[in-house]
């Protein structure tokens, strides 16, 4: 029989205003097992502590029930409380009164009925626990980083400055990403070449860093501190430890009309490439969709100038397996597709673009090299008419689009027609916007120079429609403030359209067993407390794949993942999880459904000796769990048909007797 | 009328102990009465000549007896699987519980099974023989000694009328013609059900399971209850107390079960068979079958060994709980 102690807290006002904690104690104390019950008006504060170690040793505890907040907030807490006093840790309950309870009740007979109920079903539970020891899972120290924009690239960083290993898996055939296209960065103005490019390099040479670019994830096996993964590396028919990148091939390849994604499409490149000058690792990639010689055997001429010999047309996709401590997301986010938006006619005129197309066109390494000219017919334009909030900010009814602020346009629309105005003051420039949302140190002194100083148009108001005529673009907007229709004249109209996470993004949580919103952005573990970590145990969150984010913040939260994964690698050992599942070999028919439902693979069949009733010995074939990769989620104990599989902590018998404790 | 004989049978058997290929025989032998077939090992050719009966009451599905016979014999043993008992086997491989090593099976063809239930309905009780003539039964009872003919397509059991299969989907030997998976009303008596007030329905079942007495005998039978302990032996399971609780007798015995064996019951009818209470039992498994149909895609159990059935398998394509509750109204 179990000497149960129970503590009731009133948490201040939050579960004492609509729970009578006092009639809670002393009905509690009538339960079966209960020897000792009290309250108190903090029972998580150094006081309420000591009254609960107080009365383990006074009274020889053997188990305790905590009537106050989630588990998740101070289960933990009230375990260490117990260790110190003697107790084992698991033989403390938590029956949450305050999230489940008392916030949600507005008078106190009811407040106080439901409390009643929770603290026996409580009660019950710990009747039936037993003490628990954890044990001890090793940390493989290295980290996986599975994106390489600035996000993956500083998450990289950081990790491998603090000593440990880590590689990269980015798509492109280049690290980089959506920074690397950019032409100036708000609200300084520096260039994100200058910036990017070095931190690229930095990657590039440092000894804990591995890139493997052009490659994708296939597989993830395993769990905190021991992932298996699978990575997939893409066939790019060039030795990439023998390709000098000189980049000899990419000027002689024949194949010169393929769109260049680097520019989003405003220029070619060849079937042979290197995305641009400054591309990490800079090894030429054969694009196989329109390389003759691997489309019909014919060309080679890539092979032929390549001084190296590094060319190689029958290279295979290779799959590399790698086992990881610690996984970051860094999968980034894509301009959302402007088809469904017909009104801006961006499908019907090359002069309406978005606005990281606009980047290249400003950009001194873009199609244009830097001079701004209508994609058109490559004139200089005299009228500029920045549309904000394409796709943002959209009614959810509104089927197109997105319900959220992508966060990012406003500044970087601000940064457009600063920098058109800068370099060409001739130029008139309007802002159609919603709100302007300047939110950060210098952010709003920023915009107000876009007006102040150099007298963009801002127009509160959004455009209804962009019909092109002749070499014009008619923009008819609304202007809510003066109330009025405008009828502008543009050369060139630029969407800031709204941002969405990577396509990738989704099968990628799959894998990874990792949450995500409706939008397809990864959740966090909490939003406040807990922003860069999955609630996918050793699973990080960095940068825009889990909400629009800038490049400062993305930045500062890549560098807080890194912190967390450092924090779990630096560890030698993972102290384990104790509830986790067991058969009972006498009830096992070794039926197999436990192995097919277990997604840790946990679970292995042994054919073992019994001795029968009738005293002869019979060969059965029973399951058993290896508690070094069981995870506890309890998958084999409700497929289980027998009711052989338990979990420790939970098990069938305990979850019983609270639900009996509810209805009685 | 059975498209096999006795002889034939008996003539297989023997020929399979002679030559060494098994070393015992699970066939049937009559119980108290004609009617009431039961399961029995022979080791001879004699026994067989003697008690080995095949008539239109071989109702009984083997596979279950192999568990534990395979556990305790040293030999090989011949079984003779009709083809849904053959689902029913493979259910049974699937979950690794015979050695399929010491099974000899051969598959027989079968026309259906009388339901005695039917017969007392016709010729009333007091049944003292029963012959086969023909296609017909017939019945003697101790009020009269004029046998009463009753043609045996007319008292064919429910789960034969609704028979799913006519195909062996497992066996070592054939005998006879094999068929083909049937499109059978079997889901219809379920539709009726669906079709009531949840008022309706629960005095239809408060109505059928208030004749429970708890002699156990669907458990016993079922194919798919081949636990070492069943949780209603068990006092520390702490299930076995919750059966006979409240509202109406064993109610809670009965949805256990149906539970217990969802994604698992290959159909077979043994439950309803066996019942001394003619309670349809197999109803309640026939809505899980539905409703799994239904929810996850046709998956018929033991239709091949090592088959993952919907419940335990996890696809991107499964439906979300919410879609569940959402066909509530419409489909409950």
């Amino acid at each position: 029989m179990q000497r149960i102690g129970v503590f009731v807290c009133w948490c201040g006002s939050n579960i004492a205003a609509t729970v009578d904690v006092e009639a809670v104690s002393e009905a509690l104390k009538l339960e079966p097992g209960v020897v000792f019950s009290t309250n108190y008006q903090y029972m998580c504060s150094q006081a309420g502590q000591n009254i609960i170690k107080d009365a383990i040793a006074e009274h020889k505890l053997t188990g305790i029930v905590v009537c106050s907040c989630s588990p998740r907030m101070h289960e933990a807490t009230f375990r260490k409380t117990a260790a110190a006093a003697g107790l084992n840790p698991y033989m403390v309950e938590i029956a949450n009164i305050r999230e489940q309870c008392s916030w949600v009740h507005k008078d106190v007979p009811t407040g106080t009925e439901k409390a009643i109920i929770l603290g026996k079903a409580a009660v019950a539970k710990v009747n039936l626990n037993a003490p628990l020891i954890p044990g001890e899972t090793p940390v493989t120290k290295r980290a996986l980083v599975i994106g390489g924009g600035i996000a993956g690239i500083q998450t990289a960083l950081d990790i491998a400055d603090a000593g440990f290993p880590v590689d990269i898996v980015e798509k492109k055939p280049t690290i980089g990403g959506k920074m690397s296209q950019l032409d100036k960065t708000f609200p300084t103005l520096d260039c994100a070449a200058c910036i990017l490019t070095p931190k690229m390099v930095d990657v590039a040479q440092h000894e804990n860093i591995r890139i493997f670019s052009y490659s994708e994830v296939e597989d993830v096996k395993g769990f905190v501190g021991n992932f298996d993964v699978t990575i997939k590396k893409h066939a790019r028919y060039v030795n990439e430890a023998a390709c000098t990148g000189c980049g000899a091939c990419t000027e002689k390849c024949p194949q010169k009309k393929v769109p260049n994604e680097f520019n989003l499409g405003m220029d070619n490149r060849r079937a042979i490439y290197i995305p641009f000058a400054q591309a990490v690792p800079k090894v030429a990639t054969i694009d196989p969709n329109y390389c003759n010689m691997l489309k019909n055997g014919k060309c080679g001429v890539c092979a032929k100038v390549c001084a190296a010999g590094a060319i190689d047309y029958t290279q295979k996709d290779e799959y590399i397996q790698e086992k990881y401590g610690a996984i970051v997301v860094a999968t980034g986010f894509n301009p959302i597709s402007m088809d469904k938006f017909d009104e801006f006619a961006y499908n019907q005129s090359k002069d309406v673009i978005t606005s990281l197309e606009f980047e290249r066109l400003t950009n001194a390494a873009g199609p244009t090299a830097g001079k701004l000219l209508r994609p058109s017919d490559g004139k200089h334009p005299h009228t500029i008419v920045f549309v904000q909030c394409v796709g943002s900010r959209c009614d959810a009814k509104a089927e197109k689009g997105k319900e959220y602020c992508s966060k990012i346009c406003c500044m970087y629309t601000a940064k457009h027609a600063m920098l058109v105005k800068d370099k060409y003051p001739d130029v008139d420039v309007y802002v159609f916007y919603i709100d302007v949302r300047t939110p950060g140190k210098n952010f709003d002194e920023f915009y107000r120079r876009a007006v102040e100083e150099y007298g963009v148009h801002y127009v509160k108001g959004m455009v209804g429609k962009v019909v092109p005529e002749g070499d014009v673009l008619k923009v008819q907007a609304s202007d809510l403030i003066a109330n009025k229709q405008l009828h502008i004249d543009a050369d060139l109209v630029v969407l800031a359209a709204a941002i969405e996470p990577d396509k990738s993004a989704r099968p990628l949580a799959t894998k990874l067993t990792a949450s995500m919103d409706t939008n397809d952005f990864f959740t966090e573990a909490h939003p406040k407390l807990r922003p860069v970590e999955s609630p996918t145990a050793g699973v990080f969150l960095s940068g825009a794949c889990q909400g629009p984010k800038d490049i400062p913040e993305t930045v500062s939260q890549a560098g807080a993942a890194a912190s967390k994964v450092i924090g779990l690698l630096a560890k030698d050992k993972l102290t384990g999880n104790p509830c986790i599942a067991h058969s009972d070999e006498m009830m096992c028919n070794g039926c197999s459904t436990c192995e097919r439902v277990c997604p840790y693979g946990a679970i292995t069949y042994m054919d073992k000796e019994f001795r029968m009733p009738d005293r002869t010995t019979a060969i059965r074939r029973v399951a058993s769990v290896n508690p070094a990769v069981c995870q506890g989620c309890g998958a084999c104990t409700v497929a289980c048909p027998s009711g052989a599989m338990n979990l420790r902590g939970f098990s069938t018998q305990q979850i019983m007797a609270e639900v009996d404790a509810i209805c009685k | 009328m059975q498209a096999i004989t006795r002889e034939q049978l008996i003539n297989k058997a023997v020929a399979l102990l002679a030559d060494g290929t098994v070393k015992y025989v699970l066939g049937w032998k009559k119980g108290e009465f004609d009617y009431d077939i039961t399961p029995a090992v022979f080791e001879t050719a004699e026994e067989l000549n003697a008690d080995f009966v095949w008539n239109d009451f071989c109702g009984a599905n083997f596979s279950k007896y192999l568990v534990a016979k395979t556990r305790k014999l040293d030999g090989k043993i011949l079984v003779f699987l009709k083809p849904c008992d053959t689902y029913s086997f493979n259910q049974l491989l699937t979950e690794h519980r015979f050695d399929r090593d010491k099974v000899y099976a051969v598959g027989i063809p079968c026309n259906g099974m009388a339901d005695i239930a039917k017969v007392k309905e016709v010729c009333g009780d007091g049944i003292s023989s029963i012959a086969t003539e023909g296609d017909a039964l017939a019945v003697t009872t101790i009020y009269d000694d004029e046998p009463v003919k009753v043609a045996v397509e007319s008292v064919l059991a429910e789960r034969c009328l609704n028979c799913k299969s006519k195909k062996h989907v497992a066996y070592d030997e054939l005998m006879g013609e094999d068929g083909d998976t049937l499109d059978s009303n079997r889901f219809d008596e379920v539709a009726k059900l669906e079709a009531m007030t949840p008022d309706e329905r629960f005095a239809f079942w408060q109505n059928e399971l208030s004749r429970c007495i708890r002699c156990n005998a669907c458990r016993d039978v079922c194919p798919a209850c081949t636990c070492e302990k069943c949780v209603f032996d068990n006092p520390t399971s702490g299930v076995e107390n919750k059966a006979p609780a409240n509202s109406f007798e064993e109610k809670m015995f009965h949805i256990i079960r149906a539970f217990h064996v969802a994604g698992r019951c290959t159909d077979c009818g043994e439950c309803s068979r066996v019942c001394p209470q003619n309670i349809p039992l197999h109803l309640l498994n026939r809505k899980f079958i539905k409703d799994i149909n239904e929810f996850y895609g046709e998956y018929q159990a033991g239709a091949e060994v090592g088959s993952r059935a919907p419940l335990v398998n996890y696809t991107t394509e499964d439906l979300e709980p919410g879609e569940v509750f959402d066909r509530r109204d419409t489909n409950a």
